[in-house]
């Protein structure tokens, strides 16, 4: 009850910034999409890291971490300490650039103009859009099922059949509303606004549930003497050619159209220089508490009786829930659960304006053209497609039992294996329209047909030859891309000097 | 300089695969497993990295794109 209560207390407070942040909102679509290109350094890198963890970094590294062991920090999260900031740096910034020249707002505005394609967003937008679904569903799925673990037994007779649990479709509705309200409030200036402070949030909770489980279970070392030795090393736990694939996943920053987006509200190039600093710092203190946890519930006993903390055969997705549940107090547990809420709403709320403002400007406006809609009804209908997308979201987490870590892998897997489009756009002058239409299509057709092989997301140990399968699927991509634009006309001198000026 | 940080990336992606880490499960201050403890000193060597990129390897920009809300 009293974690239940405080979680409340929290989604007042981010209503409350939200109202606030709307009040600052001046009305016009660049303002709502873009926040007028005026984001500085401090909250463009808390707006930047707040999108990139989800409850995929919490909820997702804390059961993969029970589940396969140390390596889960090695093969997503120093890597992407590298590669995040990689991709900032040889994408967004030049992404950034060519924006704020040329009045891009999206992803796809950018790849039409540079491909010199109307139709290429009609290809791109429904493989987007439908990259985002199980990414959004990731955060829903993880708020619902921490919620569910901490909650066990407070409301008995309101939830009979969840063991006394506020139900995770409860919990994914609620959080889906207190984030549409304050996007709807001010657009991505409301989102960076609400990232900044629930990235401060989810970091600090992260750690006060790190020090209070580890006290509670006799101090660190006695906590890590619980854990089981098998999962301490990486061998018999992950091949060493499925830990090196794994590099080509945190190359999917550079597709995220929510992050293209980020990029853009930036006010300067200088912005970006705190972001490729401490990104890294950032991610280590985010993901280490998790993973410790998560090592420490594989051998963990309850201090009085001696029990597992983990009953055998208990979820992944339950086991952050359940160690914070069992072994903090009512209000730490409400306060890390809040924490946790934070960290899946500051990326749902940058998810939700991103597949708004494509909808708007790469099917409405680039369909009936600028004329035809008033800046309010634009608005209006980025807020009436975000709800349509929340909904059927919503509805695939009343059916979806999947893992939280795989299946933000296979999202992760589609965007990165679409990286060589981006890369190629900014950096190869021979890059064509047939060969872009030629890598996504590719690119598309190869995720498709290995997630469905996979028995869509259900095979967590599914490979392709023992690496994981981003492997085909990026260089499906980027072989199509490079063959058939070799054998087609290179764009025109006008779109090369649009893109690819000498810097002064 | 510029060449160094470069080169220093390179190396760091290079160190990342940990292949000849000889992991035995050793808990570093009784508290981190050692293939845990190596990826956290990697991950501060990438913070620096980014450092020397930001430092020494930062791209020029046209005056338009460097200037610093529109309207």
């Amino acid at each position: 009850m009293t974690q239940t209560i405080i979680v409340i207390i929290y989604l007042v407070l981010l209503l409350g910034l939200g109202y606030l942040s709307g009040r600052l909102f001046r009305g016009n679509s660049n303002d709502f999409f873009v926040a007028s290109r005026s984001i500085g350094p401090v909250v463009l890198f808390m707006s930047i890291f707040g999108t990139t963890m989800t409850a995929f970094a919490m909820v997702g590294s804390t059961g993969e971490s029970f589940r396969v062991g140390v390596a889960t920090y090695g093969k997503i999260a120093s890597s992407s300490a590298l590669i995040h900031s990689a991709c900032f740096f040889m994408v967004g910034l030049p992404l950034w650039a060519l924006g704020k020249r040329n009045g891009f707002h999206t992803q796809i505005e950018f790849f039409r103009s540079r491909f010199e394609s109307r139709k290429i967003g009609y290809l791109l937008f429904p493989i987007l859009v439908g990259l985002i679904i199980p990414y959004l569903l990731v955060g829903l799925m993880g708020a619902g099922s921490v919620m569910q673990g901490v909650t066990r037994g407070a409301f008995p007779d309101l939830f009979s059949s969840t063991g006394g649990a506020v139900p995770p479709w409860l919990t994914a509705l609620v959080i889906s509303c207190v984030v549409l309200y304050y996007i709807f409030a001010g657009g991505v200036r409301s989102a960076a606004w609400a990232n900044t402070f629930q990235t401060v949030v989810f970091i600090i909770m992260g750690f006060i549930a790190f020090v209070t489980i580890s006290s509670k279970l006799g101090g660190m070392q006695v906590a890590s003497s619980m854990i089981d030795t098998a999962k301490t090393v990486r061998s018999g736990n992950i091949t060493e050619l499925q830990f090196f694939s794994y590099c080509l996943i945190p190359l999917s920053v550079g597709m995220f159209p929510h992050l293209f987006q980020n990029c853009l509200t930036a006010k300067s190039a200088r912005s970006f220089k705190l972001t490729l600093i401490a990104h890294p710092l950032a991610i280590m203190l985010t993901w280490i508490p998790c993973i410790l946890i998560g090592l420490w519930a594989t051998g963990a006993v309850m201090p009085d009786g001696g029990t597992p903390v983990i009953p055998e055969g208990a979820s992944p997705n339950a086991v952050l829930g359940m160690m914070v549940g069992k072994l903090t107090t009512p209000i730490i547990g409400g306060l890390v659960t809040a924490g946790i809420l934070a960290a899946v709403m500051s990326s749902l709320d940058s998810q939700f304006v991103a597949v708004g403002t494509m909808f708007t400007k790469d099917i409405v406006v680039h369909g009936f053209g600028a004329d035809r809609f008033s800046e309010k009804q634009l608005v209006m209908l980025a807020r009436g497609f975000i709800c349509f997308i929340v909904l059927v979201t919503y509805l695939f987490t009343l059916v979806e039992p999947r893992q939280v870590f795989s299946l933000g892998i296979w999202c992760f897997s589609g965007f990165a294996g679409l990286f060589p489009l981006v890369f190629a756009s900014i950096y190869w002058k021979r890059a064509t329209k047939a060969g872009a239409y030629a890598g996504v299509i590719g690119g598309a057709l190869m995720w498709l047909v290995l997630f469905q092989a996979s028995g869509f997301g259900a095979d967590k140990e599914y490979s392709i030859g023992g690496t994981m399968p981003v492997v085909p699927i990026f260089f499906t991509c980027a072989i199509a891309l490079v063959v058939v634009s070799l054998f087609t006309s290179a764009p025109s001198q006008t779109t090369l000097d649009k893109f690819f000026t000498k810097k002064s | 300089m510029k060449t160094l940080a470069i080169a220093f990336m390179f190396v760091l992606f290079v160190l990342h695969q940990d292949f000849w880490l000889k992991d035995n499960g050793t808990l570093v201050l009784g508290i981190v497993p050692a293939s845990l403890a190596y990826h956290m000193a990697f991950t501060l060597l990438a913070a620096i990295g980014w450092y020397f990129m930001v430092r020494f390897a930062w791209p020029r920009f046209t005056d338009d794109d460097e200037t610093e809300a529109e309207s």
